[in-house]
């Protein structure tokens, strides 16, 4: 049974198709990677994914439950920018993944120390305890990631969303990065949706490796087709060079 | 070397902003000489002793019949008017903003009201203010908050718009109400751009306020001045003239500080 299930999912902003035909069964715990090209409407399908946007047509379910219309507790993100908030320290950035859902929006005495202390043990994991007192304008690129990364962890979402987390990065920054979100996953066993424009680290952090692409390409009005997932690779073993096709798709085949 | 590359040192700097206030006082001295000069009695431009001397009687030397020392009285009295009419259009147009900002509801409901309510003068309400609520103070409050709410209001939803999407959706994610986005988003984001709004009203308020008072008041800055005009007391008006620019430069450095102080994190905007 899967656990993210996409039937049939379009997409069109005004008249023009973005996403068309998308179908994808995910099973719990998997790592997927989304590569495609600039424009083609990934960012579009992780919004779908989570119900910032309703699809045109199709639904989205998680675990069966009915399509979700809003945002919510269930589904983690990160984008690749604002993602945390500058007014917040770097701890109580961390505190908000869990304080935001309480009806002031943070805990009160004893409840607060704990979560204080819940806190710390995050950040020592994820290595900021140094500059916990800090606001996160101070902190660099990589540093940002990985508090945004822990404080959406810290809403123990099931699904992780992630869109181009890495893409501002420098290629060291960036193997830490996949050791620590590596780590993460082992640990959570947590379903991700990770875009990226980084085909080896597609491969490397994902299990599957979707592509999105335009099916049909018309070459008078290049925008009356929307993507789809063209490809499905199988991304453990390291990925290459052993690919299996995973399921049916929309690639175009030779006639 | 480029007119742009050349920068200051800090001696320099501090000369060249010294530099027009001593200008500026020494062209007036000179005019003032001048006059003084070709007519003793002239009052239009007293000799800066004269108004050194008048000021320090006007905030040492109490009323003839009251003792009282007026010019603290009408210090005390605008900025109380002030300070009310401000603080009123601060706080309703800090929720209002938020709500505007906020709730795509609000929005229809309010934001082209507001956008039309903002284009109305509110000198020209000033009559129905004194018909509606009196000479006494409410009318001048009202002024003041009817002259600025509006520019705050659409200021401030027009800034929680700008808000990041990415960090509203982000709060959703960790499972926040509307409720708690407002407090613990949008609010806390928003409170550097309130103090920055504010500091901007402060000239039109200050406009408001000397206007109602100079109409219909028996204290206050606005008031006096307009009062010993009659006399043509030009020492004292500018006495007054004088005291409340440096009102407003503190007032205005004072919510600077604030922010500072109190929103680290918003940085070199402010
Ligand atoms: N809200 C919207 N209204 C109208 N068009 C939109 C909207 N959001 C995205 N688009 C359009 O949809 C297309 C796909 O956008 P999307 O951001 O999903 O691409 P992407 O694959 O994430 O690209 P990139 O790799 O550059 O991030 C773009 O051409 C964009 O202009
Ligand atoms: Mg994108």
């Amino acid at each position: 049974m899967s656990f993210v299930s996409v039937r049939n999912v379009f997409q069109t902003y005004g008249r023009r198709p973005i996403i068309e035909r998308v179908d994808l069964d995910v099973t719990e715990g998997e790592f997927i990677s989304i590569v495609g090209a600039s424009g083609c409407g990934k960012s579009t399908f992780l919004r779908l994914l989570l119900a910032q946007e309703r699809p045109t047509r199709g639904e989205i379910r998680i675990a069966d439950a009915p399509p979700a219309s809003e945002p919510g507790l269930d589904r983690g993100v990160v984008f690749q920018r604002y993602s945390v908030f500058p007014h917040l320290t770097v701890r109580e950035n961390i505190v908000a993944g869990e304080g935001f859902r309480r009806g002031w929006g943070r805990f009160f005495g004893a409840a607060r120390r704990a979560a204080l202390t819940r806190a710390d043990d995050t950040l020592a994991r994820i290595g900021l305890d140094h500059v916990a007192g800090h606001y996160p304008a101070t902190l660099s690129g990589g540093m940002q990631q990985r508090l945004a990364i822990g404080q959406a962890l810290a809403a123990r979402p099931r699904v992780l969303l992630l869109d181009e987390p890495f893409g501002a990065l420098d290629p060291g920054t960036r193997q830490s990065m996949h050791a620590f979100l590596t780590d993460l996953r082992t640990e959570t066993g947590m379903t991700v949706f990770m875009v990226t424009h980084d085909l080896e680290e597609a491969f490397k952090l994902g299990d599957r490796v979707l592509v999105f692409d335009k099916p049909r390409w018309d070459p008078h009005d290049p925008d009356v087709n929307g993507a789809t997932i063209t490809y499905d690779f199988d991304a453990r073993n390291g990925g290459i060079p052993f690919q299996t096709l995973e399921e049916k798709t929309h690639v175009l085949h030779p006639v | 070397m480029r007119l742009i590359n050349l920068k200051p040192g800090r001696p320099l700097a501090v000369f060249l902003a010294l530099l027009p206030f001593a200008l500026a006082f020494l062209a007036y001295a000179v005019a003032s000489q001048i006059r003084l000069e070709a007519n003793a009695a002239d009052k239009l431009l007293p000799a800066p002793g004269t108004v050194w001397d008048t000021a320090v009687r006007l905030t040492t030397e109490g009323d003839r019949r009251t003792g009282r020392i007026l010019f603290w009285h009408d210090t005390w009295a605008s900025l109380q008017r002030l300070g009310l009419g401000i603080g009123i259009s601060a706080g309703v147009g800090l929720i209002f903003g938020l709500l505007i900002g906020l709730l795509p509801l609000m929005r229809s409901f309010l934001a082209q009201f507001v956008a039309v309510l903002s284009m109305i003068p509110p000198l020209a309400l000033l009559p129905i203010l004194f018909i509606v609520f009196g000479l006494g103070e409410l009318s001048k409050v009202v002024l003041i908050v009817i002259g600025t709410l509006p520019f705050l209001i659409r200021d401030l939803s027009q800034r929680v718009l700008d808000l990041p999407e990415e960090l509203l959706v982000k709060a959703q994610t960790l499972g926040a109400s509307s409720w708690v986005i407002a407090i613990r988003v949008a609010l806390p984001q928003v409170m550097p751009r309130l103090i920055q709004s504010v500091r901007l009203s402060l000239g039109p308020a200050w406009l408001f306020l000397i206007a109602a008072e100079a109409i219909a008041s028996d204290l206050g800055l606005g008031y006096r001045i307009f009062l010993v005009r009659r006399y043509l007391a030009m020492d004292v008006i500018l006495t007054y003239v004088i005291w409340i620019t440096i009102l407003a430069f503190l007032i205005d450095w004072t919510l600077r500080w604030v922010s500072r102080r109190y929103f680290p994190w918003a940085g070199a905007g402010l």
